[in-house]
């Protein structure tokens, strides 16, 4: 491993979560709150232990795909470790155990939150709750790239397949930093969009830019204890109309700006998304019909509901948590399939959904028709065994992750619904889940074991499982050593 | 600019990996899959699996936004075929592999009616290159300027030259012929040097010297030249045709070992003034028998680097005073092979993708002008020295080189006006039309304004 490549690139990332905590520092200014001090702190210690770790160009820049996880999987952890120092010293939340949980379900871009009370912090850390999610959303490194080569040649693509959400990253142009800054525009300009509609709505200026944030990252921290649900109609469907966008993958809208309509539609990915939606949204539609005072009231909570946690997002307008059992169970379906590859949700992503379906279909055809021969076509193109390997190794380690956790989680005082949504609330980042983590619960019962298989699980749902288990794992040679002593 | 390389194979992908480097936008095209995930994982380029001779695998890799076209699959015919349909398609340019020896003549009658910009003959550069070196095998690498007046040729430092342990200002002092140190390589490290720079032995040199001249400079630095009189080439492939048949016109006796029966009657009927001997190349009697030891020069050109290598060593430890030339095709350990006792070594791969990146570099330029004429690296890659005509519109002309603010690591080697060449000093100046060769380490340089500083 290329271990002072690696302490450069930590160096960097340090150094860029100094320049962007410039964004809250700046919202403290403006509101000239008290706790201008912890952000200045934070910078401080960022900027001393970015230069310590970046103070030597290394001469060999060259990284493999295992320094590129590490790199990814090392870099979050830290940045969530430095990214709670805010909310740590500020004294606003006490607990720095709590502040982690708090950074991570930011950055994860869960919005799952420990919090009673959000109304009672200062504007300037919500700010930064919320813009966690924003960078959070299409991935630090990605914005690293973006503005500076890293490591060069495929380098670079290692770093961005570790650290996007998705199965396959396939890069949009040649060059890996345009397709960064190709991305981050296109991120950039959809923020800036839904913050203008917002304002359209009535929306007050500060609550439409972290709204917009939250809504961006696909991550769910609101700004007000009701969530979405007091701010105008509108405003809600904006929201809906965004978090669903958000959750499509950004290589249809990259496709839409060079105006290759054709191709952009034939993602298959993409109307299997649409219409899993759909469904859920008509279903819990007619099942909710008697709560609500008319069906397009029902439609309305229905539609926002499905798509937030549908693309791992997590607002609410409604308390899902008191809708019949089956509106419940659909919802917590859809929790776990969660949004596009290559989009800024999480979740089991619907492009594996749709691998493991045509996996068992092939299963079935080869048990009735042993003979016959088929090549299984996803969107065109032929789907080699590796694929369905990877898929399938990938949904092992996901339901095993899944148990432990739960087990884990079980011995605490909750009941299991809570606990089994909790972990499908976390592990697929959305935040929400049903029983006490419900919409208008949050983690605060839980105890501190707990809150630290909620931190993990939120990392490795962020980073698809991979990366944090490669940290985990020591090298092959390591282990023979071992053995010889 | 957006460029589309059709065929990955070992040029293809020093060329992608190169052109990448210069900050273009690739794309590769290839039919097989694994080649095209392994080289996404080393370089930065975007990949198409598919035929590049078929229209919807050219639309796929974006072909209307094209500029260049890059075709060298392992077929010729496929090369031209992908060059006709990328230029019906809106590609800007293209440039095909063309090895065929068959074809060569044809080649200027096809470039013109398939609009081909460019074909290059991986076989008959090496070819070249290695007739060049032939003329001067005291040096390792021969690379020429100007029309072939000025000589660009790299050397191995040893105890035998007077130049050795002296500075650069000592040792060219009793130098009466125009000569300039470019480029120094001691072990990883490459140096311009400058005044006060010490030459050692085992040190690699670059010179920049008037062709006529280059004689008079080895044997005052204390090297012999001999003539090339009788010359042993192993391995009758296109190489060895195309250097048989350049050296038809120079008074060389040459004798060709072709292990392939048919291969080598074909050679004799094609080759009547070579002598050609049908065995085994790695066969040591033979080798004896037919003269190794009488031999001026010993060519290794078979399929097999390994073969090529080992036998070039063999050859040098039967008669110290034989100049060897090496065939190599991997480029992967070069750092190895430099530090064999084996003179020179040419790579096919890195000639060819030289002569591309040099027509990719001009049609870069800045200006719109093309100023960029030849570009060349030695030094194991590792120094570009770069040919450029002085336009009119060049911030650096009718300037002296005093008035001149040039970037670090950057040298300029030899200026040639009319016939004359000129080893500049301070005091000269860069006029218009003027073909001037720069040496740079670090730069890559796209017009001769890059070479201020800004």
């Amino acid at each position: 491993m290329n271990k002072r490549m690696i302490a450069y690139v930590l160096g960097l990332l340090l150094l860029c979560e100094a320049g962007l905590l410039l964004l809250p520092l700046f919202v403290c200014l403006i509101y000239s709150e008290p706790v201008i001090a912890s952000f200045l702190v934070t910078i401080g210690i960022l900027i001393v232990a970015g230069l310590i770790l970046a103070r030597f160009k290394p001469k060999d820049k060259t990284i493999f795909a295992r320094d590129g996880l590490v790199i990814v999987s090392l870099g979050w952890i830290l940045l969530s470790l430095f990214g709670a120092l805010p909310f740590f010293i500020s004294g606003e939340i006490p607990n720095y155990l709590d502040a982690l949980f708090e950074t991570v379900s930011g950055f994860t871009t869960t919005g799952a939150s420990i919090l009673t009370d959000v109304e009672a912090l200062s504007k300037s850390i919500l700010f930064w709750r919320s813009f966690t999610h924003w960078i959070g959303g299409m991935g630090v490194l990605v914005f690293v790239m973006a503005v500076l080569p890293l490591a060069g040649g495929g380098g670079d693509l290692h770093l961005m397949r570790a650290e996007s959400p998705g199965p396959s990253v396939s890069k949009l142009v040649p060059r890996s930093n345009k397709t960064a800054r190709i991305l981050y525009g296109i991120y950039l300009a959809m923020t800036v969009t839904e913050i203008v509609l917002l304002l359209i709505g009535g929306m007050p200026l500060f609550d439409s830019i972290t709204i917009a944030f939250g809504t961006a990252g696909t991550g769910g921290f609101g700004v007000l204890n009701s969530s979405i649900a007091s701010y105008s109609k509108f405003c809600q469907i904006v929201v809906t109309v965004f978090m669903t966008l958000f959750g499509i993958n950004f290589n249809i809208y990259f496709l839409l700006i060079f105006r290759k309509f054709k191709s952009a539609l034939k993602s298959s990915e993409l109307w299997c998304y649409l219409g899993i939606m759909a469904t859920a949204i008509i279903t819990i539609t007619i099942n909710i019909r008697n709560y609500f005072d008319n069906i397009f009231e029902a439609f309305h909570h229905a539609a926002f509901q499905v798509s937030s946690v549908m693309t791992t997002t997590g607002f609410s307008t409604a308390d899902f948590d008191k809708w019949p059992e089956m509106s419940r169970t659909i919802l917590l379906m859809v929790m776990c399939i969660g949004a596009c590859a290559g989009s800024t949700g999480g979740g089991f992503k619907v492009s594996r959904v749709i691998l493991l379906l045509k996996y068992a279909k092939k299963t079935v055809r080869s048990l009735t028709h042993p003979r016959s021969v088929k090549t299984i076509t996803f969107d065109g193109q032929r789907v080699t065994n590796e694929t369905f390997q990877g898929t399938i190794g990938f949904f092992i380690v996901y339901v095993i992750i899944f148990a432990v956790s739960l087990l884990i989680v079980s011995a605490d005082k909750n009941d299991l619904v809570t606990d089994f949504s909790s972990i499908v609330a976390t592990f697929n980042n959305i935040g929400p889940g049903l029983g006490k983590v419900g919409p208008t619960g949050n983690y605060s019962s839980y105890n501190s074991l707990s809150e630290i298989v909620f931190i993990i699980d939120m990392l490795l749902g962020r980073l698809e499982i991979f990366p944090i288990i490669c940290l985990l794992t020591p090298p092959i040679h390591k282990k023979h050593f071992r053995k010889k002593l | 600019m957006n460029i589309i390389v059709v065929g990955i194979g070992k040029v293809g992908y020093t060329v992608a990996e190169q052109l990448s480097q210069e900050m273009h936008d690739v794309t590769i095209i290839d039919t097989d899959e694994d080649v095209i995930n392994d080289t996404l994982q080393d370089i930065d380029v975007i990949g198409v699996i598919g035929d590049g001779a078929t229209s919807k695998t050219l639309i796929d890799a974006g072909i209307d936004e094209c500029d260049l076209l890059i075709a060298l699959t392992g077929s010729d015919e496929l090369n031209i075929l992908s060059c006709l349909l990328a230029k019906q398609l809106g590609a800007g340019n293209t440039i095909a592999r063309i090895r065929n020896p068959e074809y060569s003549n044809d080649l200027n009658l096809i470039k013109d009616s398939l609009g081909l910009t460019f074909a290059v003959n991986p076989e008959r550069e090496a070819a070249a290159e290695m007739q060049r070196i032939l003329k001067f095998p005291t040096a390792r690498n021969v690379d020429i300027f100007g029309q072939g007046k000025v000589d660009l040729l790299s050397f191995h430092v040893n105890r035998k030259c007077n130049i050795c342990d002296k500075s650069v200002k000592d040792a060219f002092a009793k130098i009466k012929t125009k000569a300039l140190i470019c480029a120094v390589e001691r072990g990883d490290d490459v140096f311009i040097p400058t005044g006060d720079f010490v030459i050692k032995e085992h040190d690699t040199i670059a010179v920049l010297t008037p062709e006529k001249t280059a004689p008079d400079f080895f044997k005052q630095i204390g090297f012999r030249t001999p003539h090339v009189k009788e010359i042993m080439i192993i391995g009758g492939g296109k190489i060895a045709v195309y250097l048989a048949k350049s050296l038809k016109h120079l008074n060389v006796s040459a004798t060709i070992v072709e292990k392939d029966l048919d291969t080598a009657l074909n050679l004799s009927y094609n080759l009547p003034h070579i002598n050609v001997v049908h065995g085994d190349g790695t066969n040591r009697s033979l080798l004896l028998e037919e003269g190794l030891k009488t031999a001026d020069a010993f060519l290794c050109l078979t399929g097999i680097d390994e073969e090529n290598i080992v036998l070039s060593l063999f050859a040098k430890s039967v008669n110290p005073e034989i100049k060897t030339i090496t065939k190599v095709n991997h480029t992967l350990f070069r750092e190895v092979i430099k530090t064999l006792d084996i003179d020179s070594v040419v790579y096919p791969k890195f000639t060819t993708a030289s002569i591309i990146l040099r027509h990719v570099r001009a049609k870069t330029s800045r200006n719109g002008e093309s100023e960029v004429q030849k570009i060349t690296r030695i030094i194991n890659n590792k120094v570009e020295a770069v040919e450029f005509t002085v336009s009119k519109k060049s911030e650096a002309a009718n300037k002296t080189l005093q008035e001149l603010n040039l970037r670090p690591n950057i040298l300029l080697g030899s200026i040639t006006r009319d016939n004359e060449v000129i080893i500049p000093r301070g005091s000269d100046i860069l006029l218009p039309g003027d073909s001037v060769v720069v040496v740079t380490s670090t730069e890559r340089l796209l017009s001769l304004d890059d070479i201020l500083e800004r």
